[in-house]
């Protein structure tokens, strides 16, 4: 594995911001970076070119059970990388989907990488749309171009990110194209430069807006560090257990941030 | 107000609102995402020209899982890697014998005699922990270098999947999980590896059904066994030309009867002790991809390979040590090992094993991959035959495929004590590393001794029937 940040990166100074793979080290990171996605969208191989480990891939869904971790720097900061298991929604409550969801709401990550399946796009969005209900730090890494390609498709990463109202940078992770540019993305989020606005669920019954509506601003008032109210609000209307309990608990208002969570979570693998 | 009164009236509210909005609301937020993500998506794609008139992913995924051709190209699929395997691991199997065991294991002993080192120490290390070494390395290696990379192409282009939805429908009747298809793949490298992997499982009974039977699936420790005792035992009864095909045929026939073990305790588990239906699941086929063949090869080797072949060795060197200590502390003028292989062979017999093979099964609890070693020291020492080998306690190579089913004839081996111990390394107790695995992943002690022994009984049962049949055939 490569040396820790400070040393390696003491000469690449001047090129401003270079990429080290940090291996499994991430002890003292700044931020933390979760990454999700439907299966089989080459989530771990995004993972592997960002840490440098060499998390298997398979081309077969379902492969990543449990969370795998790395880390690497970039513009002279450290991140710890969690690749969730891929998931086509945060809805049901299979153990893998709440892996992933649980990790997104209470371990609230600096910023969330959504790698989508251009050549699917539409399928991919369902997954994506959820994500942006529960955090507005997300980049999304359009992966898979050239399969698209293969199959005729042209998607516009400019128009996607002006709909989602997230950066949208496309990859094709396993030649390591683009890579360079969801550093830089993922970079900008962390650090504020970019605050995106992301799209919101639109479509909802009148009826069930208002009720949303009404519920998150009740949930605002009594944990006023929430950041997706609207979301929680949805999900308790729906009757899910898992975040009444964290309302019960108080569990919901108590997290400062991801880094003061992260040991907990470090055992929570099924 | 407290804070513990104020989380009740938001849940309180929460449940008012859920009645105040009625219907399902589940469904219209379902609704609401499809309606969205249909919307977004169909503004950034375009589909260029006329969409491709032949797409060859869908002309392969008929082909594969065809209702007629999936199952024989399977099979085929299989063959081939197994004939891949067998015939290109012999070569450099033997070089590596010549270089570690001729060369190295004379070279230590010359330079441990020079320096006068004690008998025993010089038994203890060179010819008993060295040599088991040396031996797992030459026997192990050059088949897994052959077959993870092959595996892992298959994997790659995204075959896998297609055996799942091949096999689902058999998974299903038999009361489990589709996605057991895949976690028997997954046991096709390593058992422990295979127990883990069910956790994309999500019904506890599925599960623990997958966990019970991923040890029908051949695991790499057991591929040289079969590659070996098929090659020399059932190959030879063939004509040259075909030798190897008939092997390759004859480990494929192991594998296929182990996915038939697999379903049929299935079956049985599902309509016993854990009853229960199938629960439905959605399983994508993926597309194919090109593999990334240098890439593949590489990681492989390094992910699979050397790690596989590292803890083989871990282990190879306290066996060693075991068989030599065995071999070489007398008791009444016999060492130990004899003792034990004489109280063993009755019953060996019986269901046409021996008692040679009993006890290297006994030794190699640890990991499968030292059977074959550990049988072949033990024959030498146990029919006392003079002129081949080292010495008692000392594993050695013999020169070629020839000698070896010279020696295990002479230790009093027949076709029948060969079908048998692949049989046997089919049906046994898992390895310990698997054991462990099994109940760090049930926490349960008893489905973890239901692990264990039922496959040492059942691989009894099986040996002995096999035994019966061919006997009351008189082949």
């Amino acid at each position: 594995m490569k040396s820790s940040a400070p040393e390696a990166c003491a000469g690449c100074a001047a090129r401003g911001a270079a990429l080290v793979r940090l291996g499994d080290s991430f002890d003292r990171a700044d931020h933390v970076v979760a990454l999700a996605g439907n299966p089989n969208t080459g989530k771990s191989t995004v993972f592997n070119a960002l840490t440098g480990l060499r998390q298997h891939t398979g081309n077969w869904p379902g492969k990543t059970v449990a969370r795998a971790e790395g880390g690497f720097s970039f513009a002279q900061r450290r991140y710890k990388l969690v690749d969730l298991p891929g998931t086509y929604s945060l809805l049901s409550t299979s153990s893998d989907e709440e892996i992933a969801r649980d990790f997104l709401l209470f371990g609230r990550p600096d910023v969330t990488v959504i790698v989508v399946d251009a050549s699917r796009l539409e399928r991919n969005l369902n997954l994506v749309l959820q994500v942006l209900e529960i955090t507005r730090r997300a980049v999304i890494c359009l992966n898979l171009m050239d399969e698209a390609e293969r199959r005729g498709l042209a998607v516009d990463p400019r128009r996607l990110a002006r709909d989602l109202g997230v950066p949208v940078v496309p990859t094709v992770a396993r030649r390591r194209q683009g890579i360079g540019e969801l550093l830089a993305a993922i970079d900008e989020v962390a650090t504020g430069r970019t605050v995106g606005q992301p799209h919101r669920l639109e479509n909802l019954p009148a009826a069930l807006e208002r009720a949303v509506q009404r519920l998150g601003a009740e949930l605002e008032a009594r944990f006023p560090r929430l950041a997706n109210a609207r979301w929680v609000a949805l999900r308790l209307l729906e009757g899910d257990a898992r975040i009444q309990d964290a309302v019960r608990s108080g569990e919901l208002g108590e997290l400062e941030g991801a880094a003061a969570l992260l040991p907990r979570w470090s055992g929570a693998t099924p | 107000m407290s804070a513990a009164a104020a989380s009740d009236r938001v849940l309180g509210l929460a449940a008012s609102l859920r009645l105040e909005v009625g219907g399902n609301i589940h469904d219209s937020l379902v609704e609401a995402l499809y309606t969205e993500a249909a919307w977004i998506a169909d503004r950034s794609v375009t589909r260029e020209g006329q969409p491709a008139r032949f797409d060859l992913d869908r002309a392969i995924d008929r082909l594969v899982t065809s209702r007629w051709l999936g199952f024989p190209l399977m099979i085929a699929l299989l063959a081939g890697v197994f004939w891949l395997t067998i015939s290109g691991a012999n070569v450099p199997s033997r070089l590596l014998a010549q270089a570690l065991i001729d060369g190295g294991h004379a070279w230590l002993k010359s330079a441990a005699a020079q320096l006068a080192v004690p008998h025993w120490i010089d038994g203890l290390l060179i010819d008993g922990a060295y040599l088991t070494t040396a031996w797992v390395v030459s026997v192990m290696l050059p088949p897994m270098a052959i077959f993870f990379p092959l595996f892992t192409l298959l994997e790659d282009f995204g075959y896998l999947p297609r055996v799942a939805f091949n096999l689902d429908g058999l998974f299903r009747r038999a009361g489990a999980h589709g996605k057991q298809a895949l976690t028997m793949s997954m046991g096709y490298g390593c058992n422990a590896a295979g127990v883990i992997a069910t956790r994309i499982i999500d019904s506890p009974r599925e599960r623990l059904i997958a966990i019970l039977t991923n040890n029908f699936a051949l695991c790499n420790g057991r591929w040289p066994t079969q590659f070996l005792i098929a090659t020399v035992f059932i190959g030879a009864l063939a004509p040259p030309a075909f030798a190897g095909l008939v092997s390759a045929g004859a480990v494929v026939g192991i594998a296929v009867l182990g996915i038939g073990l697999t379903f049929a305790s299935s079956w049985v588990l599902s309509r016993t002790a854990l009853r229960g239906e199938a629960s439905a699941y959605s399983l994508e086929l993926p597309p194919y991809r090109p593999p990334r063949i240098l890439q593949t090869i590489y990681t492989s080797l390094i992910d699979r390979t050397i790690i596989v072949l590292g803890r083989a060795v871990l282990f190879a060197l306290p066996a060693g040590v075991v068989i030599w200590l065995l071999a070489n502390v007398s008791l009444g003028g016999t060492s130990l090992a004899a003792h034990i292989i004489d109280g063993l062979q009755p019953f060996g017999l019986l269901i046409g094993l021996n008692g040679v093979i009993l006890l290297a099964y006994i030794i190699a609890i640890p990991a499968n991959e030292i059977v074959i070693p550990t049988v072949l020291m033990l024959t030498v020492l146990s029919a006392g035959l003079t002129g081949v080998g080292p010495g008692p306690g000392v594993m050695f190579e013999l020169e070629g495929l020839d000698d070896t089913a010279a020696l295990l004839q002479a230790g009093g081996w027949t076709v029948l004590t060969a079908l048998n111990l692949m049989l046997f390394s089919l049906v046994h107790n898992p390895c310990s590393t698997t054991i462990y695995t099994i109940w760090r992943e049930t926490g349960s002690v008893k489905w973890t001794a239901v692990a264990a022994i039922f496959p040492v009984l059942l691989g009894l049962l099986l040996c002995a029937a096999t035994t019966v049949i061919w006997r009351w055939l008189a082949l």
